[in-house]
């Protein structure tokens, strides 16, 4: 009864925070489109010596030459059936088919990247904090600091150079149907800097929970050590780390334009960035909606575990 | 009061002597960056034909050498440094004026109206907001005065949660009861007393903005959807750098080297300041 009871709660809670990110996606349609609306010049003033009759045709052909308001009801239609439009810049191309071809990678890429980001940056964090103000310590923090102070766009290229260049032990650069050695700098690149701020937060959480009393409570049980900050400790440490994981993720996303930009990745990066320097309103337009629906359910799925983690919001006692 | 805290914070900041190395750190940077490419004999845009892509200490004249089109490397990153460092500052002030002023009233004057301007806050923050900066980037045009309107139009929310915070405890304050009995107008008060009491936590967090700022433009100019040529930012020069690595690594390491330390310093003097104008560390 109380486990099905946990269960209805859980339904009702992504239920919420589903409902709640509808209007969050409909300001970002809104204002993508309407931002792009209000740049002065359209779509084709790049093209030299186009005729007013051509001009005309090109806009009707794309609606352009409809009042606003229709040219939105059309997009947002377009949207509830999974079509964003034409790219006005690749005519071969619609920013949906874009989409789809860019988006295995990015996620890929992403997800390895945070992935790889938790699975070293919470250890890294337990052991620094373990060896608190020793050599292991300080060292795991100051490579900490130099990490977030980094951007991906210094990074990525510093690591090509030293594995790719000097070295030699990696490609430089390309895709060869996700040969995962081509993965191996862009994902290290995109981790590095997340990785840093994932271990600086666990260390500074783990020594404020090594404090409370609760923790004495059961080191004066006498558990183990290693239970004490495994199983006591750290899953009241890791919440914090969980609410950076959205954020993060933003961090990555950022990243993976320089990254894919960089190395040659054919993923959704490269197209935005293509389609920002082509001021091609679609693509950026379709681009910025697939990454703000992305963020918006990592933040959800964030949340679930933080929930999951938390005992007062899993037992349903929300204070 | 506020004179106390600050001349005790000045003190505990003195005694740390990582974050005084960076304020001298950062000091020497800004000072090259406005004075240096006077005083170099070279032109940011002056092409050295009989140099070209020279690594540092190699020829005489290019310190730190030049880049594949013989342009002298440090002239380059001093003025890239200047750019950066000028957008950093504009976006920051930009950021400081409408969060505040955003802040301070919300906080001061609670209530509905409170609500309405903070949860306009909460909307913007729930936007993907690098994605929005590169659209207001495609809208506006490149360049510098874009970055700068699309920068600015994010970079104050922080502020202004930060400002309506402190705002709010503020108002139950004596001396802002004895104003209101004294019978002046909401905007007096604001200006005359909640403003002039926020300094510690604006400066602080005015002081972790400004790499954030740095990095955003960078990031953008690194695209190339920022600056444009023949103006160069850090972003634009290490964009540079990366497209010749294999062949002239420097022209690559010299504006990265610039950048790191520029933003490491920042960030190790925002988080030093903040820790100095906290009681509780003390």
């Amino acid at each position: 009864m109380r486990y099905k009871c946990r269960r209805m709660h859980t339904v009702a809670f992504i239920a919420r925070r589903l409902v709640g990110a509808i209007p969050t996606l409909a300001l970002v349609v809104m204002l993508t489109f309407l931002l792009t609306r209000l740049a002065p010049g359209g779509p084709f003033d790049a093209e030299q010596a186009l005729s007013p009759e051509i001009r005309a045709n090109l806009e009707a052909a794309y609606g352009l030459d409809q009042p606003i308001h229709v040219q939105f009801g059309r997009y947002v239609q377009g949207l509830l059936r999974g079509d964003f439009g034409p790219s006005f810049k690749f005519r071969d191309f619609t920013v949906t088919e874009l989409i789809a071809g860019g988006l295995p990678v990015s996620l890929t890429l992403g997800s390895l990247a945070m992935l790889l980001a938790l699975a070293l940056g919470i250890p890294a964090g337990i052991w620094a904090a373990r060896s608190r103000g020793g050599a292991s310590d300080r060292a795991v923090m100051a490579l900490a600091v130099a990490g977030i102070s980094i951007p991906v766009f210094v990074v990525a290229p510093l690591l090509t150079l030293v594995f790719g260049i000097a070295l030699g032990w990696l490609p430089v650069a390309g895709w060869r149907a996700g040969r995962p050695a081509d993965l191996v700098l862009p994902v290290l690149s995109l981790a590095l800097p997340v990785l840093a701020f994932v271990a600086r937060l666990t260390r500074g959480s783990l020594l404020e929970v090594l404090r409370a009393p609760w923790i004495r409570a059961a080191r004066a049980r006498g558990l183990p050590e290693r239970s004490v900050l495994l199983q006591h400790a750290l899953p009241a440490a890791l919440l914090p780390v969980v609410s950076y994981v959205a954020p993060a993720a933003a961090a990555v996303l950022a990243g993976s334009l320089v990254v894919e930009t960089l190395f040659g990745l054919p993923g959704m990066g490269r197209h935005l960035v293509q389609g920002a320097l082509n001021r091609d309103y679609t693509l950026v337009m379709g681009m910025v909606i697939v990454y703000a629906t992305l963020m918006i359910l990592l933040n959800l799925a964030a949340d679930l575990v933080y929930a999951w983690l938390d005992p007062q919001i899993r037992r349903g006692r929300r204070s | 009061m506020t004179g106390a805290l600050w001349q005790e914070a000045l003190q505990a900041l003195r005694r740390d002597r990582l974050a005084m190395g960076c304020a001298v750190i950062l000091g020497i940077l800004a000072l090259a960056a406005l004075l240096g490419p006077s005083f170099l004999p070279h032109r940011p845009d002056e092409i050295d034909w009989a140099h070209m892509a020279e690594p540092p200490l190699a020829t005489p004249g290019h310190w730190l050498g030049t880049d594949r089109l013989g342009r002298d490397l440090l002239v380059r990153s001093l003025h890239g440094l200047r750019v950066s460092l000028a957008i950093a500052f504009a976006a920051t002030l930009v950021a400081l004026v409408i969060g505040v002023a955003w802040g301070a009233y919300a906080g001061f004057r609670r209530g509905r109206a409170d609500a309405v301007m903070m949860r306009f806050v909460d909307v913007l923050y729930s936007l993907p907001q690098v994605f929005f900066v590169i659209i207001l980037t495609v809208v506006f045009g490149r360049g510098p005065l874009a970055i700068l309107v699309a920068i600015g139009a994010f970079g104050w929310l922080t502020m202004a949660r930060i400002v309506r915070g402190q705002a709010l405890a503020l108002r139950e304050r004596e001396f802002v009861e004895a104003a209101i009995v004294g019978g002046a107008s909401t905007g007096r008060i604001v200006t005359r007393h909640i403003i002039p009491n926020l300094a510690g936590p604006v400066v602080v967090y005015a002081t972790l903005t400004l790499p954030q700022v740095i990095l955003v433009e960078s990031f953008l100019s690194f695209l190339g959807i920022g600056i444009q040529e023949p103006l160069a930012s850090l972003g634009n020069l290490i964009a540079d750098g990366a497209a010749d690595m294999e062949t002239a690594p420097w022209i690559l390491v010299v504006p990265a080297a610039c950048l790191t330390l520029l933003v490491f310093c920042f960030n190790f003097l925002g988080d030093s300041l903040r820790d100095a104008l906290d009681p509780r560390e003390r």
